[in-house]
């Protein structure tokens, strides 16, 4: 087969089979899902954010960064699933201990993980949300944050800064 | 530690706290999933037989590909995502006919495949050769040069032998039938001990 294989090599980009793809990133995928969206919602996110990869894939102009492209997807159909259950993260008011928790803190933390400071990024504004997860949970860089938030690298740079500045006064309170 | 440092180490923790849901399962659904609303352009799973694993490659129009372990089935993949289609996926159901005839052939109760075959990796003259090939019954052998000749173009037996060292659906299109005028094995894609073993099953000394 290699002679045959040869020529169909030459023209455009050499993706890897999408199975290979799938099994490289579907950790980080689902674990980026289960904070962005909840363990809740993970699952049903993931099936959206692969067949939307799976639909786009053959037209990729490039191999490199699919890494960040794939958590590009997963970011905006986390948002979507926030949406379409009207959940989108409020602002906690100035009161004590609500009897009726916020919807952001009613989803349950995934263990070995600060739940307190969990349902705190869970209640930042979406891009600030959105550049903290992919930063420490999908391990980008800014210029990848930026390219997944659809911003320029310094409005990433800001929103996550920004974020994490928010976490620190509500970590220090 | 300051403050940055525990917010970033705690944050980092997300990035590998164990997670009660299970990303295996839900690629598995999604793989069944995509075949199902025909995206994946190529389906494959690996099937046991007498001769170690193969891989079985299937598009919508039929069986495309089907590999020995020593072809590097990892290789195969990737000469697949890069010829037909990347959307290349594990879905072991849209193999399921081809393992039953499979079986059944090993088994020895089966003389004929009657499996739809998508001749995508092959040319004009190197599927005259695989057809003319198919041609031949179980149980018997015919040469290189008998095959060239069926194939239009008796002269082209060298032509012919690389065509039949390119079969990319060895067992189904039976390569293994042909051999060298005089009764030497000639070769085989999946090595020489694959081709004995082969004849064997339909009963050919070698």
């Amino acid at each position: 087969m290699s002679r045959a294989t040869a020529g169909a090599r030459s023209h455009g980009v050499e993706l890897p089979p999408f199975q290979r793809f799938l099994d490289m990133h579907r950790d980080t995928v689902y674990r980026y899902l289960v904070f962005a969206a909840g363990p809740q919602e993970a699952d049903d996110a993931f099936q959206e954010t692969f067949m939307a990869a799976l639909r786009a894939y053959p037209g990729l102009r490039s191999a490199e960064n699919l890494r960040g492209w794939i958590l590009t997807i997963a970011h905006n159909k986390a948002i979507d699933a926030a949406r379409a259950r009207g959940r989108r993260p409020v602002p906690v008011p100035e009161a004590p201990e609500p009897r009726e928790p916020s919807a952001a803190s009613a989803v349950p933390t995934p263990e070995g993980v600060d739940s307190e400071l969990w349902s705190r990024v869970r209640e930042l504004p979406p891009k600030q949300r959105g550049a903290v997860l992919l930063r420490f949970v999908g391990d980008l860089e800014h210029a990848q944050i930026a390219r997944a938030l659809d911003c320029s690298e310094e409005a990433a740079r800001r929103s996550l800064h920004v974020g994490l500045q928010r976490l620190r006064e509500e970590w220090t309170r | 530690m300051t403050v940055d440092d525990e917010l970033a180490t705690m944050l980092e923790a997300a990035g590998t706290a164990p997670l009660s849901g299970d990303p295996a399962r839900a690629a598995g659904r999604f793989a069944d999933r995509a075949a199902a609303e025909g995206l994946a352009d190529v389906a494959y799973a690996t099937v046991d037989s007498p001769l170690g694993p193969l891989l079985a490659a299937a598009t919508p129009r039929g069986l495309v590909r089907l590999a020995y372990a020593d072809n590097g089935f990892d290789a195969v993949l990737s000469r697949l995502a890069a010829r037909i289609s990347p959307r290349v996926l594990e879905a072991p159901e849209r193999l399921d006919e081809v393992r039953r005839e499979l079986e059944d052939y090993f088994a020895g109760e089966r003389r004929r495949f009657e499996l739809a075959i998508d001749w995508a990796l092959v040319g004009p003259f190197g599927r005259r050769v695989l057809e003319a090939t198919s041609g031949i019954a179980y149980g018997e052998v015919s040469t290189y040069k008998e095959v060239a000749g069926r194939a239009g173009n008796p002269r082209a037996s060298r032509a012919t032998g690389n065509a039949l060292g390119a079969n990319p659906i060895p067992i189904v299109v039976p390569c293994h039938r042909v051999l060298r005028t005089g009764g030497g094995l000639g070769g085989y894609t999946g090595g020489l001990d694959i081709k004995r073993a082969l004849l064997a099953i339909e009963g050919v000394e070698t």
